[in-house]
């Protein structure tokens, strides 16, 4: 019995073996990658001096599993940050690597795949994660090792609220962007609305403060509902009618609201339906479809403009496309941003340091961000990691069932609004 | 003459085999219906006693009395429509219970690849421009056109994945092809995956628009109070449910009135005398599994033509909910399972609507999934053979 | 030629675990696997052979003392030293103790009373939000709505109530089982299957929702901070006095958790191993097995049958909930995401792919696909990124590794690669890896239909 069992110990751990040798660290075996084309907006000179080393920006996102879609976004947005705004890094003579980690929108492989991070010297700035719940204990591993960490997508307030130096975001906060909703529906004379949301972090913290705002402005919510529901909102939508509030805030992805939506103007809803930023996407109107203008119209609350207004927007849209062939989802410009940022901070603090800079002297760096010309906006840090002296906010109206026309939606208000 | 009696007798049970279970879905419907209704109504009265009912008041500026009324004709609807995408998928897994005492935890993969293959159709027909604009024959054509595909390779996916995983463990104890099944259902649903994302690039299809499908007909006004309350049922929903019930009509005459139904009822009971009357058994258990295939591909286009958009991961909880339905009407029983999905559609309508309403928003909407869980583990506790009971031998 | 091979293996190996050979393969394996992981922390190959040599010291026979002598220092000296210079270790070696923890549980329940429960995590999230709870700050946030709490209200309990906690977890888990398991253990076996992932996810949608009407568990956004038991400082200078030459840096207070964790999480795992082992053996294990082979006839002989399926549920359920404890303090954070269908069918993987109903392969199964998922496919698919952002070639087919479509990324395939392990191990091995021996013969297929 011992003796099967060492032998099929040995064949296992040789097994293993076989298999973790591929999965060595990279830096052993593959040759060094070539050069990339520089397309950096920004123009720098060639540098004084020349450096040597491997330079990597992590990113951790849910790359397997039911969002991967929006994992994936985040994944490739940096990719095409790395790629475009790589140049100057390049030039001075560092290499530069992406390492995609797949956290399965899972804490357990997060806070994993944080340490792995952490312990990987080459590491200089994480830019990730998707979920909230994945973020909150990954991010205090980075703490803990002084890595930087942008995040592109998570607005729950907690992130920012603990203080801690090296966690930034590029998104607004729940509480902000649920209330430029709230303010937004009553300027319309929107009085009464129903508020539902998605039972996630983000989206039951959008409607949370979306609620708020409405009831401190006078307004009357008639429910609030959350549902995991991708499909079937037939029960959820009767009382809707029954209630026929002005108008229906849905806090969730564009995946939800676009089925619910077209369920909603089937049953005859004549109303208004307003989202968050998670439902910008040109796949809405793929799903959605002509509901999209039905009755008094489809609105969202969006931290980017429509490419139309945004030119560096509708060249990311462009450049995006030609790379993954598909089009920009949520998040994706966030992380091109992020990786932007990473790779200018991660620049000063190379050249402060006359060489490769600590991890230290990278956080400090990216906090120490300042008019950062991301697609949408402008990027500064306040202490806390939001960012100052205003997050944008558009409002945005659909005015096209047409997937094509996503960009060209009509803007009908850009709002600057600071964090408090 | 005796030809004449012999064939007029054959006559008379294929007409009573097609009548039978119509009428045991009306039945069902219209008894389920009125049950839940009233219990309702009964339940809105006594909250309309309490603070409840206060906050209805302030809510929808009506007593919840009259807003459950109100509101019931269309919750009905809504259920009986979903209900019946329940019931299809159900017979599925009640078939190869019946015949194998077997949970086929992959079923909800072979209804997602159905769904999956004739979305792809029509998405590519689409593409061909065949769909914009096409008169509506056509368009109800190409409709069962993708049905058919969508059936044949969730069929034959069924009868693969039985040859492959199942059959090798045939005499094994219990547990271990439940395992071998979750862990079909698992590969699959990546390997779903996969395939679309290497095919399109992404894998989440969205069925595209053409016919009339997504019209709604208007089955009145309901007036109560001053607020007028819309009836309707759209065309699609009306298309599940015709679709249902002819699976539905056929499986029951294909098992009740024919030699090979025969056959499955013979393995379903007794399986080693079965093979001893001459009956091939492994061919029975390929076949079941593959008519199990053929109702599920069906019930995935439906449930793509009704909710739009699809994932890799869509069968999962609709085909636990299904599961739940063929039990909760005692599986083994076709009519069982279309009585489970009736009920069960009719339920989580009914928790999914007037939940938030009579809790004053403490439990609402999220609840309605575990309601499905709650309902199927009270019907086994006090009644583990399910409604209609398990009558071993009999199909219906 | 391989039969010749073969007899030469086994006369090698008969040498090699037996007599003086032993220990000599024992400590060349520990000495090589120590100064590995001490030169190259970063690479895998070397921890996989290090924590290998835990196996070789296992199996060998020889000298009770000599070979616990030696578990014990790998385990409780090198493993911590060595982690500290790299801590994704102690977090996979943190990680393969919850899992086999749970594993061991689930190992009662489907191995030796025969219960196929498909909703485990519900009693590890159970122990995992009663110490989130109690050891943070939501008992104060009772009546905000959930994701809108600001300022700090003080903690509710001091943070080393803790280890009263780890009692009072496989207490209320081991209730939770019972109350479970009450309506559900007189149903045949796949109904009871359906029934507990029903349950499972019951846990998971109470868990996302319970923030209303009172505010207990937070919904979606989780509860944060939890508190973890502090270690004392002279600990902590002990530590650094002792073994910062080795480590290379000081460590803080902060960075000890992570052995703080890992040590206890062993302690936790070796009571459940002997409280497995007697269980085994007891009158309530022999119960367990005459149900799981035959309920009639085992209800013929005498057995109350539902008090012992429940005894089964209870003990399975009270080894998760004190490892939610552990897990809710090492993260400081819980959230109902950790605890979804995915995660019971991997701890179901990690039974079957061990052995069912046998306690060293249920170990063996959790750190295998604890392995897998952390390190080998996430290695995977890390190796392929880099190479797909270099211009290599695949060799032979000279095809650009640049062109390799995105979608081949081994990490995604999580769930494809469960599926083919439970498929497989069905068909090929239903015992498992390293099987008990009673279930080889009971999975001994019978004949005919």
């Amino acid at each position: 019995m011992t003796k099967r069992f060492l032998v099929m110990l040995s064949v296992l751990v040789i097994a293993s073996i076989a298999l973790t040798a591929c999965g060595a660290p990279p830096t052993e075996a593959p040759p060094p990658p070539a050069p990339a084309e520089t397309e950096a907006p920004a123009a720098t000179e060639a540098p004084a001096a020349v450096y040597e080393g491997t330079i990597k920006i992590a990113t951790q996102s849910p790359l397997s599993g039911g969002q991967s879609s929006l994992g994936t976004a985040i994944k490739q947005g940096a990719e095409l940050g790395l790629e475009q705004l790589g140049g100057p890094l390049r030039d001075m003579g560092f290499t530069l690597e992406l390492a995609p980690y797949d956290d399965q929108a899972n804490p357990d492989t997060g806070v994993a795949n944080a340490k792995n991070i952490a312990a990987d010297p080459e590491i200089l700035c994480v830019i990730g994660h998707l979920n909230s719940g994945v973020a909150l204990p990954s991010s205090e591993e980075y703490h803990t090792a002084g890595l930087a960490m942008i995040s592109p997508a998570n607005t729950n307030v907690a992130i920012t609220d603990r203080g801690y130096p090296e966690v930034n975001r590029v998104v607004g906060r729940d509480d902000v962007q649920g209330a430029v909703g709230g303010q937004f529906a009553l300027d319309q004379g929107w009085e009464s609305a129903y508020v539902l949301h998605d039972k996630t972090a983000y989206g039951q913290g959008l409607a949370e403060f979306f609620r708020q705002k409405v009831e401190a402005l006078g307004g009357t919510v008639l429910g609030f509902e959350g549902t995991e529901e991708k499909a079937n909102f037939d029960p959820i939508i009767t009382p809707i009618m029954a209630s026929n509030p002005d108008v229906v805030f849905f806090g969730g992805i564009y995946d939800q609201i676009g089925v619910f939506g077209k369920q909603l103007r089937e049953k005859g809803y004549e109303g208004a339906l307003l989202a968050g930023d998670g439902a910008d996407s040109s796949t809405h109107a793929e799903i959605a479809g002509d509901s999209l203008l039905a009755g008094a119209g489809t609105f969202y609350v969006a931290v980017a403009g429509p490419a139309k207004e945004y030119p560096r927007t509708a060249q990311f849209i462009e450049d995006y496309n030609a790379k993954f062939s598909m089009p920009p989802e949520p998040y994706s410009n966030q992380a091109y941003d992020s990786a932007g940022i990473c790779l200018k901070a991660i620049e000063a603090a190379a050249t402060a340091a006359g060489g490769m800079p600590t991890r230290a002297d990278v956080a400090a760096a990216v906090r120490a961000t300042q008019d950062y010309e991301g697609t949408t906006q402008t990027v500064d840090f306040n202490d806390k990691g939001d960012i100052i002296p205003t997050a944008r906010y558009f409002i945005i109206k659909v005015i096209s069932a047409d997937p094509a026309e996503w960009a060209n939606n009509e803007l009908l208000a850009a709002l600057d609004i600071a964090p408090e | 003459m005796a030809g004449n009696a012999v064939r007029s007798q054959g006559l008379l049970k294929t007409v009573r085999e097609i009548v039978r279970p119509i009428g045991q879905l009306v039945l069902f419907s219209a008894g389920s219906a009125l049950i839940l209704s009233v219990i309702a109504l009964i339940l809105a009265f006594i909250l309309d006693q309490t603070p409840v009912g206060d906050a209805s008041q302030h809510t929808f500026k009506m007593n919840l009395l009259t807003f459950t009324a109100a509101n019931l004709p269309q919750v009905v609807i809504d259920g009986l429509t979903i209900g019946f995408v329940y019931a299809a998928i159900a017979l599925g897994y009640t078939m190869v219970y019946g015949v194998l005492e077997f949970i086929n935890f992959a079923h909800s993969e072979v209804f997602a690849v159905g769904a999956f293959v004739g979305v792809e159709l029509l998405i590519f027909m689409n593409q061909q421009g065949m769909l914009r604009g096409a008169p509506l024959g056509l368009a109800y054509l190409y409709l069962i056109l993708a049905m058919a595909v969508g059936m044949l390779a969730a069929g034959l996916l069924a009868v693969g994945i039985e040859r492959t995983a199942y059959r090798p463990l045939r005499g094994a104890p219990r547990l271990v092809p439940l395992i071998s099944a979750i862990g079909v259902s698992f590969f699959l649903q990546d390997a779903i995956r996969l395939t679309e994302s290497l095919a399109t690039g992404d894998f989440h299809r969205i069925i595209p628009t053409f016919g009339n499908f997504d019209t709604r007909l208007s089955l009145g006004k309901v007036f109560i109070g001053t607020a007028p309350v819309n009836l309707g049922i759209s065309i699609k929903s009306i298309i599940v449910i015709v679709a249902a019930v002819l699976m539905l009509v056929g499986l029951n005459y294909l098992v009740n009135a024919t030699k090979i139904g025969k056959a499955i009822r013979a393995v379903a009971q007794d399986r080693p005398t079965a093979s001893l009357m001459g009956i091939n058994v492994n061919r029975i258990i390929s076949l079941t599994f593959l008519i199990g295939g053929l109702l599920g591909g069906a019930a995935g286009v439906l449930f793509a033509l009704k909710f739009t958009r699809i994932d890799p991961f869509v069968g999962f909880f609709p085909g636990l909910k299904a599961f739940t339905a063929a039990v909760l009407g005692g599986i083994g029983n076709i009519t069982g399972a279309l009585l489970g999905g009736i009920v069960l559609g009719m339920l989580e309508t009914f928790a999914g609507a007037f939940m938030s309403s009579f809790t004053m928003g403490a439990a609402g909407a999220e609840y309605k999934d575990i309601f499905a869980f709650g309902v199927l583990i009270l019907v086994l506790i006090f009644r583990p053979h399910g409604l209609m009971g398990e009558q071993v031998g009999q199909k219906a | 030629m391989i039969s010749g091979a073969a007899s030469l293996l086994r006369r090698w190996s008969a040498a090699a675990l037996r007599g003086p050979g032993a220990y000599l393969l024992v400590g060349l394996h520990a000495t090589i696997g120590t100064l590995l992981v001490y030169s190259s922390p970063r690479s895998a190959i070397s921890f996989l052979i290090l924590l290998s040599s835990l196996g070789t010291a296992l199996a060998v026979k020889a000298n009770a003392a000599f070979k616990l002598v030696v578990i014990l220092l790998l385990a409780l000296v090198v493993m911590p030293v060595l982690g500290m210079r790299n801590i994704f270790y102690l977090e996979i070696l943190f990680q393969i103790s919850v899992f086999a923890a749970l594993a061991l549980g689930l190992n009662i329940v489907v191995g030796f009373a025969g219960l196929l429960d498909l909703g485990y995590v519900a009693f590890y999230a159970v122990g995992a939000y009663l110490w989130a709870f109690f050891g943070s700050r939501q008992y104060y946030y009772l009546h905000t709505e959930a994701g809108t709490q600001t300022g700090t209200a003080p903690f509710l309990l001091p943070a080393d109530t803790f280890y009263i906690f780890v009692f009072l977890g496989i207490i209320v888990a081991a209730i939770t089982g019972i109350l479970l398991g009450l309506p559900v253990l007189r149903l045949r076996g796949d109904y009871l299957a359906i029934v507990t992932l029903g349950f499972g996810e019951v846990i998971r949608v109470l868990a996302n929702n319970l923030d209303r009407p009172l505010n207990f568990t937070n919904g979606p956004h989780g509860i944060t901070p939890i508190q973890r038991p502090t270690i004392p400082h002279f600990f902590v200078d002990a530590f650094n006095g002792t073994f910062g030459g080795l480590v290379g840096k000081q460590v803080r207070d902060v960075d000890l958790y992570n052995v703080f964790f890992y040590l206890f999480a062993l302690v936790v795992i070796a009571v459940i191993i002997l409280v497995t082992r007697r269980l085994d053996d007891s009158k309530m294990g022999r119960a367990w097995t005459a149900i799981r082979e035959d309920e009639t006839a085992a209800i013929a002989m005498g057995i109350p049958l539902v008090r012992m399926k429940l005894a089964a549920f209870a003990a399975g359920a009270s080894f998760a909930g004190a490892m939610g404890i552990l897990f809710a303090s090492n993260r400081t954070f819980v959230s109902p995401e950790s605890f979804s269908f995915l995660q019971s069918i991997g701890v179901l993987t990690m039974v079957i792919l061990g052995g069912v109903g046998s306690i060293p392969g249920v170990i063996l199964g959790a750190a295998v696909v604890v392995i897998l998922n952390l390190q080998v496919l996430q290695g995977l698919s890390l190796y392929l990124a880099a190479l797909r952002q270099s211009e290599a070639l695949i060799p032979i087919l000279n095809f650009p590794w640049k062109s390799v479509p995105n979608q081949f990324d081994p990490a995604k395939y999580q769930r494809l690669v469960f599926g083919i392990i439970l498929v497989l191990m069905m068909i090929f091995r239903p015992a498992g890896l390293i099987p008990a021996a009673r279930r080889q013969r009971e999975l001994a297929k019978d004949e005919g239909y």
